[in-house]
């Protein structure tokens, strides 16, 4: 007997809600759908950070039990996801630098933290060693924990990937769609208030990011709160050097992992995160600091013996943290509510934990609606990532333009992007500027879009069929022009300098 | 893939590269193919609607598109071979002295084999982060070339409300650009105690339309998490530090004018040495760079203020060129390196074979009054007026004064005249 699908809405296409949502969609028994109020995936917290599969060594067990716990699962996990899903990730290890014997000692704590939460191969590494495993780290530094398990992945291609599969496997995608409220009738759970619309659903799964204590506020739930901590790096141009092959941080504090210096998997050097407390109401400030920016330059420099020039730098951001009330990662159900379930406070290391987080989420629900699950037979574990025509030899490429003569024509010079593979983006989901600019990299390289935005702009103005000007950065309110170029003279509203006189 | 052998490769479709295209052809140069990334030549001119191109080159006060409609009407008439919509790879210099390029185009990979290449790749903006302004990164934030080419090419308007950073002539352009659409500029901010554009152009796009322009203010920060709501404008020092709380500014656009880079990327893959003066490959006097039978000219040499002096460029690479492809090879020995003296902030060509009439394009570090040029070892002396950063100055030295240098380098320095 088949038996009536229990529908489950995901809150949030962050790294945490695409890979529950992948999670669950293994299951004959849920009919999911992934609920995300911006225009694309993974452009909350998951876009800006630094991309590190952590070893686990950082949490402390006795405090951040979870943590501690679902870092190094996560660290495991994703060896197996990224082979399935065709991520870019690079395990290149991680060296965390001691300057003094004061530090030295913190290391050894680390060490043995490590070692009871399970990583595996990490040690304690001399001065020379240190050189040999990364030739541009600081001479100063006496000692270093050697992790070889951590890692370097790309954010946003991973959240991509997960939902990319997700909705294979019969997930259903709402973009542009916020939740506003959520229905409950008798502490049960109806569905979700949107701004499209009602979605019904019998369970909710809080993967909301920043605003994860506002969602749960919602179903009454008032027990912690998200505090933003903000985090800005600085990112140099592909062909500066000297670069880095591992990832390397200073011995952390109790309150930060510090200023890493790291080369991500696209081959740009990066430098970052400072770390910020900001008031609860600041959770769309994101804003470049001069104090911010010295503070990452002048501690990333203590890492490495030479830092590139910073006419190299070719872009600044930020990432906020979402730093939950007591520390820890929120992952359970509630009595109060049945069908409410938080995937919260997914502060770091929140990106290595997520694919431990979703088993987890996935065991939880399993165990409040008491029924064993069931496989579907057909589910497919296996993504395909987008061609990067940059990544090929000239024979390669040629192939391929015989294939499809629209490989032939660059769009991003620096960073050698078709028209073809903007054409895959758009038929793979992205309707936004910033939409190509993940998928494919174009604009991120050093003109950062000034010469070739208004080239796939065009793109998307065909493919989409929507007027040049109405093509848009990340959604409604960042389009890319006013209007036709007379458009005020059309309004009546010319000569705005006359109306203020 | 499509292989080609050619004299000369082109590199550039822009008025440097089409100059060169046509004195190329005209010298007798057989085989020659001109690659552009764009399906359309002259480069950034069609999108420069307003007038100040040509003057030197044609004795005309033309437009961007009317010059360049010119040289390509000129090119029209030669046997050169147009790749539009093409894109170079990537410059592989063979031992047998050939070089390869190698590119995409729609439908086709290419690689050319030539005896020389003239590289006239033009140049890129500043961006924001180059130009260090911090704060959010919405969108409303566009580069000069870029609004003009959303403006002018593709006929939409970026926004109503502009502020515009920068008051070189293309900052200044702009400012009047957008006016005359009915948007509102509401400042030009320039970070220097002086504007960077020409006075004709302070008064013909500012003046006239009422637009203010903030000397010594520097744009710190934008402000707006989506769309651009503000600015935060800062007075600056004499070392252009900020100074005082600031201001702000409410705008839909930021619009920057903040300077210019040669795109010498591919040149630097393939080995050119280049000068942190210019951000351009270094050249000796037949403008080769040290790839020998690789020239350069136009914007990716040294960023012009005026069209003429690229297309000038061309012309000179394009007279190398021949003289290397019809005669085997160059006078390149001895060469002696210019040395950046007093109030010079840089110069081109960076070394001089002394055999021949060299023309030197040059900028200064400072604003000054009735000065001259002088290279020292030569004693050679060029009066001028006045020098400003802004402008480049152009001098010509005969190759019967650069015979009398018997030293290892050549001095230029920027020297005060007596009132
Ligand atoms: C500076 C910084 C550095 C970091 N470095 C690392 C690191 O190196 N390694 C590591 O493991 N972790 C790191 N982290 C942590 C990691 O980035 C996060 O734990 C992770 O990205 C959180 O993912 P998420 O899915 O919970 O949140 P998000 O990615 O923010 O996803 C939540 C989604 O919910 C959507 N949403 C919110 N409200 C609503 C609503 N009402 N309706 C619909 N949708 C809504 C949002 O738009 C967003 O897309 C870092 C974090 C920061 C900020």
């Amino acid at each position: 007997m088949r038996r009536e699908p229990i529908r489950v809405a995901i809150i949030g296409a962050g790294i945490i809600g695409a890979s529950i949502s992948r999670v669950l969609s293994m299951f004959e028994d849920f009919e999911v759908i992934l609920v995300e109020k911006e225009a694309d995936v993974g452009w909350g917290v998951s876009k800006a950070n630094t991309g590190i599969i952590h070893a686990g060594y950082d949490d402390e067990p006795e405090l951040y039990p979870l943590r501690a716990k679902l870092c190094v699962r996560g660290n495991e996990i994703w060896r197996k996801w990224a082979d399935e899903l065709d991520i870019p990730v690079r395990w290149c290890g991680s060296l965390a630098l001691a300057f003094n014997e004061d530090e030295v000692n913190i290391l050894k704590t680390l060490l043995s933290r490590g070692l009871r939460n399970g990583v595996s191969g990490l040690k304690i590494v001399e001065a020379e060693d240190i050189k040999a495993l990364e030739p541009n780290a600081s001479r100063d530094a006496v000692a270093a924990l050697w992790a070889p398990t951590a890692g370097q992945i790309s954010p946003w291609d991973a959240v991509i990937a997960l939902v990319e599969n997700s909705v294979a496997n019969g997930v259903k995608l709402y973009l542009s769609t916020e939740v506003k409220g959520i229905r409950i009738k008798d502490g049960k759970i109806l569905g979700l208030e949107t701004n499209r619309g009602f979605l019904r659903a019998d369970w909710v799964i809080n993967a909301s990011g920043i605003y994860a204590d506002k969602i749960a506020e919602m179903v009454g739930i008032r027990g912690y709160r998200i505090r933003p901590r903000k985090g800005e790096y600085i990112i140099f141009d592909k062909e500066a050097e000297p670069k880095v092959t591992r990832v390397l941080f200073p011995t952390p504090t109790p309150i930060s992992k510090g200023v890493v210096v790291t080369t991500t998997v696209d081959g740009n050097l990066m430098i970052g995160p400072s770390a910020e407390d900001l008031n609860e109401d600041l959770r769309e400030e994101r804003s470049n600091t001069k104090s911010g920016l010295d503070y990452v330059w002048a501690s990333a420099s203590k890492l490495v013996d030479r830092l590139p020039s910073k006419s190299m730098i070719i872009r600044f951001f930020a990432g906020l943290r979402p730093e939950p009330t007591g520390g820890d990662f929120i992952v359970r159900g509630y009595d109060e509510v049945y069908g409410f379930i938080d995937a919260a406070g997914m502060r770091s290391p929140g990106l290595t934990a997520a694919p431990a987080v979703a088993h987890m989420v996935s065991e939880i629900l399993r165990s409040l609606i008491d029924r064993e699950l069931k496989r579907k037979d057909s589910w497919n574990p296996y993504r395909k990532r987008m061609i990067r025509f940059s990544e090929l030899t000239h024979s390669e490429r040629s192939a391929l333009i015989s294939k499809d003569p629209r490989y032939g024509r660059i769009v991003c010079v620096d960073e050698m992007v078709t028209e073809m593979e903007v054409i895959e983006a758009i038929k793979r989901g992205a309707t936004t500027i910033d939409g190509i600019k993940f998928r494919t990299r174009a604009c991120m390289g050093k003109c950062q879009g000034s010469s070739c935005m208004h080239k796939i702009a065009l793109i998307l103005s065909r493919e989409l069929g929507i007027p040049l000007w109405r093509v848009s950065v990340k959604g409604p309110g960042t389009e890319i022009g006013i209007g036709d170029i007379k458009v005020l003279f059309e309004e009546g509203d010319q000569c705005g300098r006359c109306r203020e006189t | 893939m499509r292989e080609m052998q050619r004299d000369l490769t082109i590199i550039g479709g822009g008025p440097a590269g089409l100059a060169a295209a046509i004195k190329a052809w005209k010298l007798g140069i057989e085989s020659i193919t001109l690659i552009d990334e764009s399906e359309r030549l002259g480069g950034v001119l069609p999108q420069c609607i307003h007038t100040g191109f040509g003057l030197h080159y044609f004795g005309e006060d033309l437009t961007g598109p009317e010059f360049a409609a010119r040289l390509i009407g000129r090119l029209k008439e030669t046997d050169v071979e147009v790749l539009g919509g093409a894109y170079a790879a990537e410059i592989n210099v063979k031992p047998d002295s050939f070089k390869e390029v190698y590119g995409y185009r729609y439908g086709e990979a290419f690689k050319i084999k030539s005896k020389a290449i003239i590289y006239a790749a033009g140049c890129r903006e500043r961006t924001r982060f180059e130009a260090g302004i911090l704060g959010e990164r919405p969108s409303g934030v566009y580069t000069a070339g870029e609004a003009q080419t959303l403006m002018d090419i593709y006929g939409i308007l970026p926004g109503k409300e502009i502020v515009i950073v920068g008051s070189g002539d293309v900052g200044l352009i702009m400012a009047r650009r957008f006016a005359l659409e009915g948007a509102k500029v509401k400042g030009v901010i320039e970070i220097m105690p002086y504007p960077g554009g020409l006075i004709r152009n302070i008064v013909q796009c500012l003046e006239d339309f009422g637009i203010p322009l903030y000397l010594s203010h520097a744009v710190a920060e934008v402000k707006g998490s989506r769309r651009v709501e503000s600015v935060k404008v800062m007075k600056v020092d004499g070392n252009l530090k900020p100074i005082g709380p600031g201001f702000e500014i409410k705008c839909d656009a930021v619009i920057l004018a903040v300077g210019l880079r040669p795109r010498i990327e591919l040149l630097a893959r393939a080995g050119a040495l280049i000068d942190d003066a210019t951000g351009g490959p270094i050249v000796n006097d037949w403008l080769e760079t040290s790839i020998p039978g690789v020239f350069a000219a136009g914007n990716v040499l040294v960023v012009n203020d005026l069209v003429d002096y690229a297309a000038e460029q061309g012309e000179r690479a394009a007279e190398s060129a021949f003289k290397l492809i019809s005669e085997g090879d160059l006078t390149r020995s001895g060469a002696k390196p210019l040395i950046r003296g007093r109030n010079v902030r840089l110069i081109v060509p960076q070394l001089v074979s002394c055999l021949q009439d060299v023309v030197f394009y040059g900028r200064v570090s400072a604003p000054e009054e009735n000065v001259a040029i002088r290279f020292e070892e030569i004693g050679k002396i060029f009066r001028l007026p006045a020098v400003r950063p802004p402008e480049m100055f152009r001098v010509k030295v005969p190759a019967s004064d650069l015979l009398r240098l018997r030293c290892e380098k050549l001095t230029v320095n920027v020297m005060r005249l007596e009132a």
